[in-house]
């Protein structure tokens, strides 16, 4: 529990800590008073070490989902300037680019109800999911290489998907500045038998009924219509993305002293962005990030086989595709002066506002979806970028609900049987490999998702669009 | 292997933590920590032998590179492990794992280990001289 009386409170929904000790910057924390209080105060610690890192612009944020994470938060956001800043391991996560994306499939709910079934059959049987699951694509060296800087672009022109999903993935679908080198051999290995593969614990794919919106002409713009049903996908870059951030952390961890970086905590791990390490970072990364957008692009595809053996002809379009854990190169504007900056987003949602140029023309008008993923159990939320997120959080917001508990805790508390029986009852359907998993995914271990949204909409980091139920869970 | 291995709770992810009489135990407890996170170490039918060596500057890095290499082999080798060697040669470790093929249509398999972090990273010896070794694993 974070105590909020060392907090200074600037509105309902920020909250500072005022610079103290080696702090170079404040931090700011977006979250309503409960949510604060409901956070870990491991929150407070990390976001504060975060801003005692060199070359960090403005301040370290932490979104309204934001738990204790290793090194930063998950829910950190921190922005470091090109020439005398460091990139860290730590403040991307190991699950590189792990992301959310979401297709339109045109249908209403009472034509999924009438074969929820077959449909939920299908996609079980169609996408690998959960721990030991085998994708069937087997990359030579090669191709792997061409992958890993390729990304969507290399899977659309595999055969998976069409050029028209490109423009509703962030960059198009393909990493610049990716060099494939920098990925060891042993992370190539671990991806050799994981292209197309949902994985285990948090990463889903979900069918869900768009239950509400709350902001009609966005929504339009969205292609989102009060129930009709979509389709999200929650997934990363597998044991590529694991591999590099377990490789780089030690990396890091071992020479942040030669570089001259005193670290608060071994966890920050980081090296300066211009040093050999960090140039080499970022081209593993950027590889990595390439790997989960394939990764998502390819089992859309297979989703879109399975939906198609129930439904012909059915094309499921598109809407997103968001990536969370990343560091990337942004213009922003500090103090009216435009600069180049490196942003981390850890457990976040790059959410630009109207009128950015790396928004498709299609939402040019609206500004990016943002897509909060939920539990198997709970609600998933549709947002929008604003124009405000620039100033408040380099345009960034939350990514999910956030766990509310430990895993441990979580098992204690609910048996999955039981938890797969009462969703049943409740008309969710899910399909799973492991029971014990399902009771550590309890929808109960995590946030209240719709009070994460409400926090995000009420501090303007984004913009509440659609609130998405589950009708069929495939869980990971 | 004597000792014994114990989760304890984090937010997000899980913690690791082995507790022996020698280093080397608190090391091979702390695998076993690990393969319980993915299933049973007991129901394992633990006779495929794997070798592991590895090497850091200090004890702590030393039991994250440990876990990691056993988080590759579990990911690439598609293997389990229910019981482990470790011998210690200052920070140079050595040892051999034994376990058995990954089995998804048999056995119940419940989350994968991402990789070990610095996460709580400790290993120190109490005042009773019993070794404890433990982290963080991101799952």
């Amino acid at each position: 529990m974070m105590e909020t009386k060392t907090l200074q409170r600037k509105s309902d929904c920020e909250w500072r800590i005022p610079l103290t000790g080696k702090m170079r910057v404040p931090a700011v924390i977006y979250a309503t008073e409960s949510l604060i209080q409901d956070m870990d105060e491991k929150v407070r610690e990390q976001i504060t070490h975060v801003a005692m890192l060199p070359g960090i612009v403005k301040a370290a944020y932490a979104m309204p989902d934001a738990h204790w994470g290793y090194g930063f938060p998950i829910g950190g956001v921190a922005a470091f300037d090109p020439e005398d800043g460091v990139i860290s391991a730590g403040g991307v996560g190991f699950d590189v680019s792990c992301g959310v994306r979401t297709l339109h499939t045109g249908l209403t709910v009472r034509q999924i109800e009438a074969v929820k079934e077959r449909l939920a059959d299908a996609l079980f049987q169609t996408v690998p999911a959960g721990l030991g699951s085998r994708g069937k694509i087997h990359l030579n060296p090669a191709a792997m290489k061409a992958m890993l800087r390729g990304g969507a672009l290399w899977a659309v022109e595999q055969g998976y998907g069409t050029p028209d999903d490109l423009d509703f993935v962030e960059e198009g679908g393909c990493m610049e500045g990716a060099v494939p080198d920098e990925v060891s051999e042993h992370a190539v290995k671990r991806q050799q038998d994981e292209m197309g593969t949902l994985g285990s614990g948090n990463h889903y794919l979900e069918v869900q009924r768009v239950a509400e919106i709350l902001d009609e002409a966005t929504a339009r713009a969205f292609g989102l219509a009060h129930d009709e049903v979509v389709v999200s996908i929650h997934c990363g870059s597998r044991g590529l993305g694991h591999q590099i951030g377990t490789e780089y952390l030690k990396r890091m961890v071992v020479t942040a002293a030669s570089h001259g970086i005193e670290l608060p905590d071994r966890e920050l791990a980081c090296a300066p962005i211009r040093s050999e390490l960090g140039q080499s970072y970022l081209g593993a990364m950027r590889s990595a990030i390439n790997c989960a957008l394939a990764n998502r692009q390819i089992i859309t595809h297979l989703v879109r086989q399975a939906f198609a053996s129930v439904f012909p002809e059915i094309e499921l379009p598109l809407i997103y595709d968001v990536s969370h854990n990343t560091c990337k190169v942004e213009r922003h504007d500090v103090d009216g002066e435009t600069r180049e900056l490196y942003v981390h987003r850890k457990g976040a949602t790059r959410a630009f506002g109207p009128g950015h140029a790396a928004l498709p023309a299609a939402y040019q008008q609206t500004g990016q979806p943002v897509i909060i993923g939920g539990t198997m159990g709970t609600a998933s939320h549709v947002l929008v970028g604003t124009s405000e997120g620039e100033a408040l959080s380099f345009s960034s917001s939350c990514h999910g609900a956030g766990r509310a508990m430990s895993r441990h805790e979580a098992l204690k508390r609910w048996q999955g049987r039981a938890l797969v029986d009462s969703l049943a009852a409740e008309g969710i359907i899910i399909k799973t490999r492991t029971y014990r998993g399902v009771a550590e995914e309890a929808p109960g271990a995590y946030k209240d998702v719709d009070a994460v949204a409400d926090a995000a909409h009420e501090s303007g980091l984004s913009r509440r669009v659609a609130r998405l139920t589950p009708l069929i869970c495939i869980k990971g | 292997m004597i000792g014994r291995w114990e989760h304890f709770p984090h937010g997000a992810d899980i913690g690791v933590r082995g507790i022996a009489p020698t280093l080397e135990g608190a090391f091979e407890q702390t695998a076993l920590a690990l393969s319980a996170i993915v299933v049973d170490p007991d129901s394992l039918d633990a006779r495929e032998e794997v070798a592991l060596r590895c090497e850091a500057p200090d004890a702590e890095l030393l039991l994250a590179d440990w876990l990691n290499a056993l988080i590759y082999e579990m990911a690439t080798q598609r293997m389990l492990f229910g019981r482990f060697e470790v011998h210690l040669d200052g920070t140079r470790l050595s040892a051999t794992a034994w376990g058995q093929p990954i089995a998804p249509e048999r056995q119940e398999l419940t989350v994968e280990p991402k990789g070990a972090t610095y996460t709580a990273l400790s290993v120190r010896q109490d005042d009773d001289g019993l070794w404890n070794a433990e982290c963080v694993v991101d799952v």
